[in-house]
C-alpha cells in the first residue's frame, strides 16, 4: 500500500483546513514561482516524463495533450478548460478535490496554463455540485486575495480563473459538448476535426483536462516527474483516486498507487466484499460506461489501464461498482440503460433512438418477457449503435449491455425460461421475476 | 432524451425580475466572460433565476434572453435541454431529488423512492396536497460511495436508511429542514470508510524531497532530464486579445 507521505491529496476527507493556510501547511503553493520561471517546456517535459495519463475516462497522456496546442500564438488567446462535470455513475473523486483540496486544483491550473501559454482557465463544475462549487469559488478568491493568481500576481504569469457550471447534463462531460455548453448553448458534441486544440471554446485553441489530471501537476513538479513515474507499472504510473461503491462492507474514496490488485483495494480499504469473496457476482471497474467483469475474473486483476484491459474492461475513472450475489444483474444494467436513455443529447439518430430501444428491450428482459433470439438481436443492435455516433455516449450505452450478454447470458435465459414456465394462455403470472 | 415543456400558461407568472442583489451578481457574472461572449452566462443566470423563484418560468427565460441579447428560442432551448431546470413549480419547502442510478440502486434507492411515492405523491413532479413537498428521481448525483443519497435544495443527505429519510421528509414537511445537518447521516467523515479512514493517518507535512530523472545516456538529449531548475525559458508574456 502507498505510504501516506506519497499521497497527493492529503486532505481528502476534510480532516484539516481546506483554505489557503491549511493547504500551505500541507505543501501547496511551494516553489510555484520557480516552476513558472522554468518555462513552458520544462513543465511539459516533467509532466510528460511522469507518465500521467488523463484521469477522466480515456486515459490519454496529459503531457502529450498539452503539446497539441500551437507553439506560437496566432493572436487568439489559449484557454485551459478544466472538466469538473463529474457525472459518470460510480464516480465521486473530483468532488473530494473540489471541496477538500481545492488549492491543488487552483495551483495546478496556474501551472498547466503556463505550460500551454494560456492566461485564462475555466473550471466547468457540474450543476449539482453546488456546495463544492462554492468551496472552489472561495478558494479561487483566496488565491486572488493573496495575489497568487490574477493580473500582476507574485508568480509573474497573468492568470485568471472563471468558475462556470452546468445544469445537470451528463453529456457535458464530453469535451466538445462541454465547450458548447460553456458558450451558452445546448450541450451537443461537436464533430471533430477541428479538435479543441485548434478550435475550442470561442474559436480559440483550448485544452480540456480532468480535475484530477490538473490537480496532481503541482505535486509532480514539486517531487519530480521521476517520483510519479516510479509508482505503478510502466505506462500506468502514479497514484489514483479510487471510489468503491456498491456491495462492499465500507464503501470509500481513497488514493492508492496504480497497479494494485482488486483484491488488495477491497480488503485494505473497503472491509471486504459483503458476505465474503464467494458472494461476489460482478464488478463494473471504471464507472458506468465500461463492461462489467464477473467476480472470478476480477479478483486478481490489476487496477490500471492495461491490467483492466486484459480483464476485458477498462479503468475508466477508477469508480468501482461492486455487486454481490443478491443483485439482479439484469436490472442493474437496465438501470444504466435508463441512465443513458435519459442523458442522450438527441443529436445522432443511432444514440437517440437506440438508447431508448435498448432500454425498453432490457426492461422486458428484467421480467423475462422476451424471446431468447432477442438476446442476439439486442447484441446486434448495440453493435449498430457503437461507433456510429459523434461522441462516445453511444458506445458507453452499448458496452454495459454487451458485457452483460457476454458474461451473464445464462442469467437472461434462465429469466426467460422462468417467465415462460409461469405463463398461461392468458399471459404471464407476474410472480417471481420482476422485483 | 426526455421531452420537457414549459409549464401551462395558467401557472406562469405575469413577469419576472431579478432581485437587486441578484441583478448585481448577474452583472458581475456576465463581465467575467470575454467581451461579446456574454451568452456563456446563460446557464448561471437561469440557475440564479431558479434559485430566486423556485423554478424557471417563461417570463424568467424571456428576461434572461433580454439581458444577454440572445434570441428567446436559444434560451428556451437551454432551459429545456438541461434537466436541472425545473420548468414547473415545485414544493415550497423542498423538492427532493432521489438519486436512482445503479450505485445508489444497489444500496437501496428504490426504498427511498417508495417513501417519496407514499409520503408525497405517487408520481414525480407533483406536489403533496399542501404544496410543500415534491420529488423526482434523478440520475447520478456523484456521491456514490455515500449511497443511497438525496439532494434537497443545495445540500446532499447521504448514507440514508428508510427510517432516517422519513425523519428528513418529516422535518422538511414541517418547514424545519435546517435542523437536519447535511452530509452523511451516519458516523462517518465524508467519503472515508465507515468506522475510520484507512489512509491519511499521518499528519501531512509541507516537506518535499525531489526525485530527479536519471541522467540520460550521453550524448544527452536535452529535453529528457532537467536537473533542478533550468534557467528561465520564458516566452514573452503577451497579453492575449479578447481576454476578459
Amino acid at each position: 500500500m502507498l505510504a501516506d507521505r506519497d499521497r497527493i491529496f492529503t486532505n481528502l476527507y476534510g480532516q484539516g483546513d481546506w483554505g489557503l493556510e491549511g493547504a500551505r501547511s500541507r505543501g501547496a503553493w511551494q516553489g510555484t514561482k520557480s516552476f513558472i520561471e522554468s518555462g513552458r517546456d520544462w513543465i511539459t517535459n516533467e509532466v510528460k516524463g511522469s507518465g500521467v495519463r488523463g484521469r477522466g475516462v480515456a486515459g490519454f497522456p496529459t503531457g502529450l495533450k498539452w503539446t497539441f496546442l500551437p507553439k506560437v500564438s496566432d493572436g487568439r488567446p489559449h484557454y485551459l478548460v478544466i472538466n469538473a462535470d463529474e457525472s459518470e455513475p460510480g464516480t465521486c473523486k473530483d468532488r473530494e478535490i473540489l471541496r477538500h483540496d481545492p488549492h491543488h486544483l487552483v495551483e495546478g491550473a496556474l501551472l498547466a496554463a503556463r505550460a500551454m501559454d494560456a492566461h485564462t482557465a475555466i473550471i466547468y463544475v457540474r450543476g449539482e455540485f453546488i456546495r463544492e462549487r462554492q468551496r472552489l469559488e472561495a478558494a479561487v478568491r483566496q488565491a486572488y486575495d493573496a495575489r497568487l493568481i490574477g493580473k500582476d500576481n507574485i508568480h509573474g504569469w497573468d492568470f485568471d480563473i472563471i468558475v462556470h457550471h452546468g445544469a445537470g447534463a451528463y453529456i457535458c462531460g464530453e469535451e466538445t459538448a462541454l465547450l458548447e455548453s460553456l458558450e451558452g448553448k445546448k450541450g451537443q458534441p461537436r464533430l471533430k476535426p477541428p479538435f479543441p486544440a485548434a478550435m475550442g471554446v470561442w474559436g480559440c485553441p483550448t485544452t480540456v483536462n480532468n480535475v484530477e489530471s490538473i490537480a496532481v501537476v503541482p505535486e509532480i513538479l514539486r517531487r519530480g516527474g521521476a517520483w510519479f513515474a516510479g509508482i505503478g507499472r510502466a505506462n500506468n504510473t502514479g497514484t489514483k483516486l479510487y471510489c468503491v461503491s456498491g456491495h462492499v462492507n465500507t464503501p470509500a474514496t481513497f488514493e492508492d498507487a496504480m497497479g494494485v490488485t482488486f483484491e488488495e483495494i477491497i480488503e485494505k480499504h473497503c472491509g471486504g466484499i459483503r458476505g465474503g469473496w464467494d458472494n461476489l457476482l460482478a464488478v463494473i471497474p471504471g464507472g458506468a460506461s465500461v463492461p462489467c467483469v464477473p467476480g472470478e475474473k476480477i479478483r486478481h486483476a490489476i487496477m490500471d489501464f492495461d491490467g483492466l484491459r486484459e480483464a476485458g474492461s477498462s479503468l475508466g475513472t477508477a469508480a468501482v461498482i461492486v455487486m454481490d450475489k443478491s443483485t439482479d444483474i439484469i436490472k442493474a444494467i437496465w438501470r444504466l440503460s435508463a441512465f443513458y436513455k435519459h442523458e442522450s443529447c438527441g443529436q445522432c439518430t443511432p444514440c437517440r433512438e437506440g438508447t431508448g430501444w435498448m432500454m425498453r428491450v432490457m426492461e422486458r428482459m428484467v421480467e423475462g418477457r422476451a424471446q431468447k433470439r432477442e438476446i442476439d438481436m439486442l447484441f446486434e443492435v448495440t453493435k449498430q449503435v457503437e461507433g456510429h455516433t459523434i461522441c462516445a455516449l453511444g458506445d458507453a450505452a452499448a458496452w454495459p449491455i454487451q458485457g452483460l450478454i457476454r458474461n451473464f447470458r445464462h442469467v437472461i435465459e434462465e429469466r426467460i425460461d422462468a417467465y415462460t414456465y409461469n405463463s398461461t394462455s392468458e399471459g404471464a403470472v407476474p410472480s417471481i421475476a420482476a422485483e | 432524451m426526455s421531452v420537457r415543456r414549459l409549464a401551462d400558461e395558467a401557472v406562469q407568472p405575469a413577469s419576472f425580475a431579478f432581485s437587486e442583489e441578484n441583478l448585481k451578481w448577474a452583472e458581475r457574472k456576465i463581465a467575467e466572460y470575454p467581451a461579446g461572449r456574454q451568452q456563456s452566462a446563460v446557464i448561471p443566470l437561469l440557475m440564479r433565476a431558479q434559485d430566486q423563484q423556485g423554478w424557471v418560468s417563461r417570463p424568467a427565460i424571456e428576461k434572461v434572453a433580454e439581458m444577454l441579447g440572445m434570441a428567446y428560442i436559444r434560451v428556451l432551448e437551454v432551459a429545456t435541454f438541461y434537466t436541472q431546470f425545473q420548468l414547473k413549480p415545485v414544493g415550497t419547502n423542498a423538492h427532493i431529488q432521489v438519486c436512482g442510478t445503479t450505485p445508489c440502486m444497489l444500496r437501496g434507492a428504490e426504498a427511498l423512492r417508495k417513501v417519496c411515492q407514499h409520503r408525497i405523491h405517487p408520481d414525480p413532479f407533483h406536489t403533496n396536497p399542501e404544496g410543500t413537498l415534491s420529488w423526482e428521481e434523478v440520475e447520478c448525483l456523484g456521491a456514490c460511495v455515500n449511497a443511497p443519497m438525496v439532494m434537497i435544495g443545495q445540500d446532499t443527505y447521504e448514507d440514508l436508511t428508510v427510517e432516517r429519510f422519513e425523519e428528513i421528509v418529516d422535518a422538511f414537511a414541517a418547514g424545519k429542514g435546517k435542523s437536519i445537518t447535511p452530509g452523511p447521516q451516519v458516523e462517518r467523515q465524508f467519503s472515508a470508510a465507515h468506522g475510520g479512514a484507512t489512509v491519511l493517518r499521518e499528519v501531512p507535512s509541507a516537506k518535499r524531497t525531489r526525485v530527479e530523472f536519471p541522467p540520460p545516456p550521453a550524448p544527452a538529449v536535452k529535453a529528457a532530464a532537467p536537473a533542478g531548475i533550468k534557467p528561465a525559458r520564458k516566452s514573452p508574456a503577451k497579453k492575449p486579445q479578447g481576454d476578459a
